[in-house]
């Protein structure tokens, strides 16, 4: 195959099908955007890329030896942990260059101590900049403010130059279409 | 204090002191601390049964512990909630009680266990602590970053297709072999002591991970020194003076 993932007839779901049939091929450099209503699947077809979800029908073909970081909209964990932004990084083998300067200082505090914004943008990084050919990204902008929405939707742009793939989830219409070469709205599923 | 009678007690619960409150942390980071308390009791059962028996305690305490912990894995689907930690608590706690009423070897070898008798540790015990410590830590040094990358980030860890059941079961065996290994040595509830309170207070205290870690091993072992003395000059047996000596300095730190 060519690209990094190719996509067909995608049926997705947990204890029964929850999408309707997606498509897509995704090449390296490219941003792609879901959005749609809430339930109509988003998060689940992130999970079948991820292989978590149960693919129902339609097949997923990854690129041979394809490595993919998955951001959810789930919060680490990280509540009376004595667990750092670096700790994090050492996690995942992100990098610390490029966050921002609001937080490049915040690095060595405790992630339970910090704002929810600034331990989201946290959390995300350490996804976001692991080494990936893959990045899925569930929601990414949720708990930021403007000033971390504007960095973000600037760093995405510089994953894909560097050559990474990445499938963005959001509701936030003006980012998707800031930062997306292109974007599949997905409808509900009309399987009950 | 120093002569030879003492030194190989404090040498082998010195070993224990330092790998217990680093393996508490991992305990405390899977909220798994109340399996500590499982596989000392479970551990306790198996040395009175290898007694009564007339197998080696020592095997018998390993060989059930190291059976408790990888059948957990197994157990852990049909027994959410923490209930394999407490059913392995209260099968080993019944086990040991009902074969120390009704068989008077057994009976002294319980006191023992429950009292933490530190005390008559001898040679064999110093090898096994001397062996088992150091390879303990290797491989929770090595089974670290997928521990905590499977709490922090378990979707990350299963996307990146890495099978998380051999570093699971894996801490859980080493778990129980060390929980196994201590409560010959400090007793039950000093081996549980050791696993709790400093990793309870580390986690409140440290900036990070590598500091989690010293801070614990810090109070583990400051804690067993002065348990050691205080109990060897007040006469008293050692697992509840460890257990009273981390509790007050548990409180005056919190």
């Amino acid at each position: 195959m060519s690209g990094l993932l190719h996509i067909e007839g995608l049926v997705a779901g947990w204890q029964r099908p929850a999408t309707r049939a997606l498509d897509l091929r995704l090449a390296a450099g490219e941003v792609v955007g879901l959005t749609g209503p809430n339930g109509v699947g988003k998060s689940t077809v992130l999970a079948a890329l991820a292989g978590r979800a149960t693919v129902f029908s339609g097949r997923i073909e990854r690129m041979p030896g394809l490595r993919i970081a998955l951001q959810t909209q789930d919060v680490p964990p990280v509540r009376g942990l004595p667990l750092s932004g670096r700790d994090l990084f050492g996690l995942t083998g992100a990098s610390a260059d490029g966050l921002p300067s609001w937080l490049s200082g915040r690095l060595e505090e405790r992630l339970d101590r910090l704002s929810g914004g600034q331990r989201h943008y946290l959390a995300l990084w350490a996804v976001l900049q692991a080494p990936a050919d893959l990045v899925l990204l569930d929601e990414p902008t949720n708990n930021l403010d403007a000033a971390g929405v504007a960095h973000l939707t600037e760093h995405l742009r510089d994953r894909a130059l560097s050559g990474a793939g990445l499938v963005v989830v959001s509701h936030d219409a003006a980012f998707v279409e800031s930062v997306c070469d292109r974007t599949l709205v997905m409808e509900a599923c009309d399987v009950e | 204090m120093w002569s030879e009678l003492f030194l190989v007690p404090f040498l082998t619960g010195l070993g224990l002191a330092i790998l217990l409150p680093l393996l508490g942390c991992y305990l405390r980071l899977r909220d798994e601390w109340l399996a500590a308390l499982a596989y000392a009791h479970v551990a306790a059962a198996g040395a009175l049964a290898a007694l009564v028996g007339t197998l080696p305690p020592a095997a018998g305490g390993v060989a059930a512990a190291a059976l408790a912990g990888a059948a957990k894995r197994f157990l852990a689907a049909r027994l959410a909630g923490g209930a394999s930690h407490a059913l392995l608590l209260l099968s080993g706690w019944a086990v040991a009680v009902l074969l120390a009423a009704n068989h008077p070897l057994a009976e002294r070898l319980g006191h023992a266990l429950f009292d933490g008798q530190l005390y008559f540790s001898g040679s064999g015990q110093l090898w096994l602590v001397a062996i088992g410590a150091p390879l303990a830590l290797l491989a929770l040094r090595a089974l670290s970053g997928r521990l905590l990358l499977a709490t922090v980030y378990p979707d990350f860890y299963h996307a990146r297709g890495i099978a998380a059941w051999p570093a699971q079961t894996g801490f859980d065996v080493l778990a129980a072999l060390a929980l196994a290994l201590a409560t010959m040595s400090l007793g039950v509830m000093g081996a549980f002591a050791l696993v709790f309170i400093p990793p309870w207070l580390a986690f409140r205290r440290a900036r990070d991970w590598r500091r989690g870690l010293l801070v614990a091993l810090a109070i583990g072992v400051a804690g067993y020194a002065g348990a050691f003395a205080l109990a060897l000059t007040l006469d008293q047996p050692f697992g509840p003076v460890l257990a009273l000596v981390l509790v007050v300095v548990g409180l005056i730190v919190a």
